[in-house]
């Protein structure tokens, strides 16, 4: 087995790459820590020093105002001073390699970098490519990469399961979507599997679900119905436009007939079930409105919760 | 130039040869295989090399190695990979035709065998494309390509869609006995980046099934009884696959296939954490794959080791895993790797070199339709003599080939080429004796 590129020679979190192969005591300290956050934002000074002095680079090769802005609220909360960059309409375009930029924006004294970007490992490399230039300081939060991590996603998934649930190792936990072509899935399993929660579900036609996905730890479900028996949170996963009419999916309105969650398919849930999503939704396509508004809905929750998360994670990493 | 090498430990897997033997060389030729201490009457010569611990093997035979000559000299030069070859212990080697531009015409191959010729290191033999630009649409000039030195026909690592068109290209090809060298890859299915198992689902790399290789080897080999054209099948990868070209063989369709170095000893899980040097085509696949290219050598499924020797510069390597050229150096790494199989699967231990060598030597050279790959008297003076159990290790800075990723970057490596002769001449010696 690799030595995992997260981790320093001290165990100590030095990146978050992907939530993948850390240990159950990270992800709770994580959690923990983030819960110690949330009440940051209901100050009226809403700022820690933690970050102070610090310069943190929020790189999106891929566009994404949602998630750069909740890295940037996060990263000012805690008085880091915070960089946007989006490249995806700059540097690259102009043929510059993602390593260059990488060494460009090092030299201009970054501490962290914020990335997200269209290609599955791309924060490994940008990892990989600073310890092998000796610029072990500098930290990577994975902002998603390709189909392959969003962390940070995974652990705010799990901060408001926590908050509703108490206790991962009693619950039942289904995914539904597009599984292939999500990486909010593969931090979400990696996460509920690492912290204990006994059965996890992905639900979605076979044209979205990835090979082997049971050796995830996932049971794997095509029809909704029988998936969303008895599960404790439903976590319902983004389709994307482009993926909707073609050789994956005939159609967005055949996709919300067989996956889409309407109040009656959400009954077969326990009834105290959560819904959440990682937005934005896509309502009547994977989300009938009256349940994306609807009490069981922690949908904007989660969003204020992210930001705590965000902050944990990089207070965790730039803040020793 | 008069050359006897003496004391050395001959194997020359063609003439089923394995025994203490010396070799005199005269003009460019093998003159004599003599006992020990012995030699032809009146035979002097101008260099007597003490081969003692070494092993003398006819020089290796390559079947793809891609020289990036012309149109990538940035990635190679044909310098520098000719002098790859010879470090490697490569005599021979097969160049496939995805070059810039593609060896689709007879002046491109002449002046690519006119620049190799005069560099009087390995000897090159192109493959021709085997449409024009390697589009898949219209056949090349065959006739004319042969003339001028191509050995085979190949679309690289282009599959050709249309079926109407290779199937008019076997047509053709069997009319004037040329042979076809095919990678059984479905144009479409074989669009992603990563084996199609738990690795690419875990890593979020899109997939390349099985199928992708399994489709394509229906088609051809349904293809070859339709026409009888002979079909080189070039880099299995699968279970799956070897099990058809198996039965096919078994047929009595006339195919062969090779496996390329790198699949015989990795697995997808080497991908690790997204290393490109890991990045390959056809993709690094199971353990189960990997162990059943392993007895194909030895139940001669698989007929052929080779190196598909790939350089790729940095800029083309330091992507993330996706945006990442395949493939990997691998000319300086082909004899220790296959020595290395042979360590794995053969039996009993005093068999493993010469059936390691028959690989890389007389099979290639029989595919080919070469006369090397062999030490018989009369034949070219093409040799390569290794240390059997001389260990080193990959390192970038050493290897002669101007692509240094391999995936073997910092591992040991058993089997050492300390000298290795073309037609006669000395073309690369690491400190004989």
């Amino acid at each position: 087995m690799l030595p995992n590129p997260q981790l320093n020679q001290h165990g100590e979190l030095q990146h978050l790459l992907t939530i993948e192969g850390l240990p159950k005591e990270v992800l709770t300290h994580i959690l923990d820590t983030a819960a110690s956050f949330v009440s940051v934002s209901d100050r009226e000074v809403k700022k820690v020093p933690l970050l102070r002095g610090k310069s943190v680079f929020n790189l999106f090769f891929e566009n994404s105002t949602r998630t750069r802005t909740t890295f940037e609220i996060a990263a000012k909360r805690l008085s880091a001073d915070v960089i946007n960059l989006n490249i995806a309409a700059s540097s690259t375009s102009k043929g510059e390699s993602l390593l260059d930029t990488i060494d460009n924006l090092t030299a201009m004294q970054a501490d962290m970098f914020v990335v997200r970007h269209a290609q599955s490992g791309a924060p490994f490399l940008i990892a990989k490519h600073l310890r092998d230039t000796g610029r072990e300081h500098v930290h990577v939060v994975n902002a998603g990469d390709g189909r392959h991590a969003h962390p940070t996603q995974g652990l705010l998934d799990m901060y408001t399961i926590r908050h509703y649930k108490h206790d991962f190792t009693k619950l039942k936990v289904a995914i539904v979507g597009d599984v292939l072509h999500s990486r909010v899935a593969r931090s979400d399993i990696h996460a509920l599997v690492t912290l204990g929660v006994p059965e996890v579900r992905v639900i979605g036609p076979h044209t979205l679900l990835a090979s082997n996905l049971e050796q995830m730890g996932v049971r794997v479900f095509t029809d909704m119905n029988q998936g969303l028996k008895g599960v404790d949170a439903i976590i319902m996963l983004r389709l994307q436009n482009e993926r909707m009419n073609g050789a994956l999916l005939p159609s967005a309105q055949e996709y919300f007939k067989s996956y889409g969650l309407t109040p009656e398919r959400l009954a077969l849930a326990k009834p105290d079930a959560i819904v959440m999503h990682p937005g934005p939704m896509n309502r009547g396509v994977e989300i009938d409105s009256a349940v994306a508004d609807g009490s069981q809905a922690v949908i904007l929750p989660q969003v204020t919760y992210g930001i705590a998360v965000r902050m944990a994670v990089m207070g965790i990493l730039g803040g020793s | 130039m008069k050359i006897h090498i003496k004391n050395g430990r001959l194997i020359d897997p063609a003439n089923g040869i394995d025994a203490p033997k010396d070799i005199c060389i005269a003009s460019g030729k093998i003159l004599a295989v003599t006992e020990p201490g012995k030699k032809p009457k009146g035979f002097s010569a101008n260099k007597t090399i003490d081969a003692a611990g070494l092993v003398v093997a006819p020089g290796l035979v390559d079947l793809s190695a891609r020289l990036r000559e012309p149109g990538y000299e940035y990635k190679a030069t044909l310098e520098s990979e000719m002098q790859a070859a010879v470090q490697g212990g490569v005599t021979s080697l097969v160049c496939p035709p995805d070059t810039d531009p593609v060896l689709d015409e007879p002046g491109l191959v002449e002046m690519l065998k006119h620049r190799a010729k005069n560099l009087n290191q390995a000897n090159v033999y192109p493959l021709g494309a085997l449409t024009v630009g390697l589009k898949g649409e219209s056949l090349t000039e065959m006739a004319e390509l042969t003339e001028a030195g191509c050995i085979g026909f190949s679309q690289a690592a282009e599959p050709i869609v249309d079926t109407q068109v290779l199937l008019r290209a076997m047509q053709y090809a069997k009319t004037f006995g040329f042979s076809i060298w095919l990678r059984p890859q479905d144009a479409c299915l074989g669009r992603g980046i990563a084996h199609s198992g738990p690795v690419a689902s875990r890593l979020g790399l899109s997939g390349i099934p099985v199928i992708a290789e399994t489709i394509a080897l229906h088609t051809i080999f349904e293809l070859v009884r339709q026409t009888g054209a002979r079909v080189h099948l070039c880099r299995m990868s699968s279970a799956a696959g070897l099990e058809l070209v198996q039965k096919a063989k078994k047929e009595g369709l006339p195919v062969t296939c090779d496996v390329g170095a790198h699949h015989i000893h990795l697995t997808d899980e080497d991908i690790g954490y997204f290393d490109a040097n890991a990045r390959m085509l056809p993709p690094l696949r199971s353990e189960n794959d990997r162990k059943a290219i392993g007895k194909g050598l030895l139940d001669g499924t698989i007929d052929v080791i080779c190196s598909d020797h790939t350089p790729v510069d940095d800029d083309e390597k330091l992507l993330p895993f996706g945006e990442a050229t395949p493939g990997a150096t691998g000319l300086e790494l082909l004899l220790s790797l296959s020595l290395k199989w042979a360590d794995e699967y053969v039996k009993p231990a005093s068999q493993r070199l010469s059936h390691a060598l028959a690989r890389i030597t007389s099979d290639a050279a029989r595919i080919a339709g070469l006369h090397g790959g062999q030490l018989s008297v009369g034949s070219a003076a093409d040799l390569c003599l290794f240390d059997p159990k001389a260990r080193w290790k990959v390192e970038a800075g050493a290897l002669a080939s101007q692509g240094k990723h391999t995936p073997f970057l910092g591992h040991e490596m058993t089997g050492r080429v300390q000298a290795t002769i073309v037609a006669g001449h000395l073309a690369f010696d690491r400190g004989l004796k």
